[in-house]
């Protein structure tokens, strides 16, 4: 294959791997985050504390992230479905790959969230808040660089899954690598789909990382970023 | 401004109780500036939670400006509305400041303006004036992280004003600066104290910051008020563990004779009567321990001297102190102290 022959396939592949993910990432970041807030206002010591909620949240998150994610796949075609009205192509692809994620990033949140020091809870208890301006005004705000990183590493793991999603008619990228570069030898092929993926990947990680020490202002790093702007 | 009556807290972990507070009747006046100290675990800072109930007392009342906050609904750990709106009424800065560092200092001010719904030039107006007042205009746009930490109190105790408190509530809002930065927050808390009418409860287990701001004290043990009062009465009441940890005067006592222990304040400090007393009486004073403080804004001294011969023989010249208008106790007359050196923090 030559060049000419292989970029038009790539152009769509990406577009669909970049949808795929797109659509799941909005997804789980819609259910996602209120699913790990909640996990840690309805814990002990927790504004809203509710074991059985707390516990049957906690346990659908656990069934969720300990699925592995080729089971889901398959798992969750009737949903599918039901959901997109097919199962084959990268529009089925975003309904397992975003009930993959979410218990995910669910749990990220909550270890961003549980990082909040509880003395800016109390300020806001103190001042006269109500549960909601303790979750927008305190937790959100000072955990917003871990939940971006948190997103990061979401985003990076669900262009992995959407990968896998393609070896199995999920289309994007994943699904040229198995009708080219595996079934069809086209080990050039093949090499530069790692190569787009790899880049993709890094792209990512860079972009979070950036975004996160934009948001920082904690001490030192502000100090740094500070100086370095100046400089 | 602040009373609680009979108020106790029962705290249950793990099975195991303890209780934090056992009947504490508080009394701060309005516009006075009342510490409470006692030793680690004592409860005062279970007591300070209960007055704006970030800690809902297990029995007992808390009345608030006239609001009793007990009565208001709410769980355990949610607010009720009023009781949230009471709250916008009560000022707390705390010992770990607890700014948002993702937000500047003027933003940290605006937050309680944000939670009342104040309009953004309203909330901006209010924030710059707040700044202005504890000394940090030119820090606005900075972010906590940036702060020393004298400077984040003044953020912390700026955002506490906002809501036009007419109550200050402070839990060891001092423990984790410097001296000096000690010494320049108590000052400010003072001035806002005079100027704004504030009336401030402070929690401390330095004797220091009582006795620099204070205008009353109590002293916490073991989740009860042993003893409170206001300085001037606690320091002329002979048997006040308050009085003698503010002003120690050592446990120095001559073999033999009898022991006073003078006790001036105001004007009387500036007279010679112990002077006056060896040329009247021709005694022979020895002077065992000496000493003038201001504590609240007022000149206090205490002097410890030793008469010769028994209680007895000093009749009249101890009326002859007495009549000065100082206060005179005796302490003992054979030169063992009668009082045991344990301090009441130590
Ligand atoms: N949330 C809690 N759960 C269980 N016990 C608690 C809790 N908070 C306080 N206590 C207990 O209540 C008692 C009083 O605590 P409190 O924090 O009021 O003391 P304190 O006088 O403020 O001490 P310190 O000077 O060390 O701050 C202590 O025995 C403490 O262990
Ligand atoms: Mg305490």
């Amino acid at each position: 294959m030559t060049w000419d022959d292989m970029q038009p396939l790539l152009h769509d592949a990406t577009i669909e791997t970049l949808q795929m993910v797109g659509i799941a990432t909005l997804v789980t970041l819609l259910l996602g985050l209120p699913l790990g807030i909640l996990l840690v206002l309805t814990d002990r010591g927790g504004l809203l504390r509710n074991r059985p909620v707390n516990k049957v949240v906690g346990a659908i998150v656990n069934v969720g992230r300990s699925l592995p994610f080729v089971i889901l796949l398959v798992a969750l075609i009737p949903f599918t479905r039901w959901v997109v009205g097919t199962s084959i192509g990268w529009q089925a692809a975003t309904v397992p790959l975003a009930v993959g994620a979410i218990p995910f990033y669910a749990r990220l949140v909550e270890t961003a969230v549980r990082g909040v020091d509880g003395g800016l809870v109390e300020a806001v208890q103190a001042m006269g808040g109500s549960t909601w301006a303790v979750v927008r005004k305190a937790l959100l705000p000072e955990a917003l660089p871990d939940l971006v990183s948190a997103l990061t590493t979401t985003v990076i793991a669900l262009i992995g899954y959407s990968a896998m999603a393609g070896t199995v008619g999920g289309g994007g990228l994943g699904n040229l690598a198995i009708t080219y570069g595996y079934m069809r030898f086209e080990t050039g092929f093949m090499i530069v789909i790692v190569i787009e993926l790899v880049v993709l990947v890094t792209l990512v990680q860079l972009i979070g990382d950036l975004v996160v020490r934009r948001l920082s202002h904690r001490g030192a790093a502000t100090g740094l970023l500070a100086r370095l702007r100046r400089a | 401004m602040i009373t609680t009556k009979d108020l106790t807290k029962v705290y249950t972990s793990r099975g195991r109780q303890v209780s934090a507070l056992r009947g504490v009747d508080l009394h701060v006046r309005e516009g006075e500036v009342y510490g409470v100290v006692g030793t680690s675990g004592a409860g005062k800072s279970t007591l300070i939670r209960c007055v704006n109930m970030l800690e809902r007392p297990t029995s007992g009342t808390v009345t608030v400006a006239g609001v009793e906050l007990t009565a208001l609904r709410g769980s355990e750990h949610r607010a009720g509305r009023e009781l949230r709106e009471a709250r916008r009424r009560i000022g707390m800065v705390f010992q770990h400041f607890n700014l948002l560092s993702s937000r500047t200092v003027q933003e940290n001010v605006e937050l309680p303006l944000e939670i009342t719904g104040l309009d953004r030039a309203a909330r901006r107006r209010r924030a710059a004036e707040l700044l202005e007042l504890v000394g940090l205009g030119g820090k606005a746009g900075a972010y906590p992280g940036q702060l020393s930490g004298g400077q984040k109190q003044r953020v912390g105790i700026a955002r506490a004003l906002a809501g036009d408190p007419k109550v200050l509530l402070s839990d060891e809002a001092t423990s984790a600066l410097d001296p000096e930065t000690t010494r320049s927050i108590l000052g400010l808390l003072r001035t806002l104290n005079q100027e704004l009418g504030l009336t401030v409860l402070l929690i401390t287990h330095e004797m220091d910051v009582v006795k620099s701001v204070c205008d009353s004290a109590a002293l916490m043990r073991d989740g009860r008020i042993v003893e409170s009062g206001t300085l001037t009465d606690l320091l002329s009441d002979g048997t006040s563990e308050l009085a003698r940890e503010l002003f120690p005067l050592g446990d120095s006592a001559g073999p033999d004779g009898t022991v006073l222990e003078i006790t001036f304040q105001g004007d009387s400090s500036g007279r010679p009567f112990i002077s006056q007393l060896a040329r009247t009486y021709q005694i022979d004073l020895n002077i065992l321990g000496a000493a003038v403080e201001t504590i609240g804004g007022r000149q206090v001294g205490r002097m410890r001297v030793q008469l010769p011969g028994f209680h007895q023989d000093n009749v009249v010249p101890i009326g002859y102190l007495r009549e000065q208008g100082l206060q005179v106790d005796v302490i003992t007359e054979t030169g063992a102290n009668a009082f045991g050196s344990k301090g009441v923090l130590a």
